[in-house]
């Protein structure tokens, strides 16, 4: 058994994984601000996405649908699919933020992919929880400042500064998302829980639109979750 | 354009505070505590499976595959978050670079 790292270690090393998450995911935000502007949108519709809809999977899928020749429905639809997996997101953090208010409106706000890694990856009994919310908060406002920035730079400049994949941009996002999901895993439900989801998105990749086979890992978290508790009433 | 970009925030925005809305009271059951915790591991390894393995064909194995493959060592041998995140970059940008894979 380790001792709990002190808070100013724990904390400067928190916010420098919030910062290189916000500065990795930004360079998609560039990205996503070309192929805005460049699709039909004006460069205020394209930073209203990343302002108010701020969740970059569903602003992508909202886009690609206009690009495609899709409608106004679909890229509606499109972009709400991709935005479901939030809500779970939001369900899981909200007995760790503790929050009340005007903060929980912003705290759902910045419910996303890595914010949420980031708060997990933390213990939650850390420092009074304190680890955890610090890096859910730090990591939702770097990112979203970020993002913000990056979208604005691609949507006025209309092209993107280097390309994410050249850059190994995507691999690099995977891998720092596995990263904080690493120390989550920890007896045989979570890991568990962890190789069904993954496979399972895997094998229905082919066959489903984007957005459905993540969120059919939910599934196998109810079933694992489901069968858990049955044991350990019997 | 506007309708579609507002209803889509507005529904984005309606699922993330759709979670933070239930009731904490709901999240005492035991079995519904245990779900809660299982939900985000399975989504997230979902999501990195298919950001690892996916394509708009459906699923391929590119320069992506052996950058998070070495970022995962490196996640073992106990290397800095930093590590891991540059190991994948380094290893998906060389083989690009060289195009060894795509």
């Amino acid at each position: 058994m380790t001792a709990a790292p002190a808070w100013d270690a724990l904390r400067s090393e928190i916010l420098r994984k919030a910062l290189s998450i916000g500065i990795a995911v930004s360079i998609y935000g560039v990205s996503f601000g070309a192929l805005g502007s460049t699709t039909g949108l004006s460069i205020a519709q394209t930073q209203a996405l990343s302002l108010l809809m701020f969740t970059g999977a569903s602003q992508f899928a909202l886009v690609s649908t206009i690009a495609s020749g899709g409608t106004a429905i679909a890229a509606v639809a499109a972009s709400w699919l991709l935005g479901t997996r939030n809500a779970a997101y939001s369900l899981r953090m909200s007995p760790v933020l503790q929050v009340t208010g005007a903060r929980k409106l912003l705290a759902s706000h910045l419910t996303i992919d890595e914010s949420t890694a980031m708060g997990l990856s933390q213990d939650e009994k850390l420092h009074d929880g304190n680890a955890s919310k610090l890096a859910f908060w730090s990591t939702g406002l770097s990112v979203f400042v970020l993002w913000n920035v990056a979208t604005f730079i691609g949507a006025i400049t209309v092209k993107a500064i280097g390309d994410p994949k050249a850059l190994g941009l995507d691999a690099a996002i995977a891998a720092g998302l596995f990263a904080l999901v690493w120390p989550q895993i920890k007896d045989k439900h979570t890991l568990s829980a962890a190789m069904g989801g993954a496979l399972i998105a895997l094998v229905l990749t082919p066959v489903l639109p984007a957005g459905l086979p993540v969120l059919a890992a939910a599934v196998v978290a109810v079933v694992i979750g489901w069968s858990w508790s049955k044991q350990v009433n019997a | 354009m506007w309708f579609t970009v507002l209803a889509g925030a507005a529904g984005c925005y309606a699922l993330k505070y759709l979670g933070a809305a239930i009731p904490e009271s709901f999240l005492e059951n035991p079995l519904v505590k245990r779900i809660v915790m299982l939900l985000p591991i399975s989504l997230l390894c979902a999501l990195v499976a298919v950001q690892t393995f996916g394509s708009s064909k459906g699923l391929t194995i590119d320069a992506r595959v052996p950058a998070v493959g070495v970022a995962s060592l490196v996640l073992w041998r106990k290397g800095s978050f930093i590590l891991v995140v540059l190991s994948a970059a380094i290893t998906a940008g060389l083989l690009r670079h060289f195009g060894i894979a795509q």
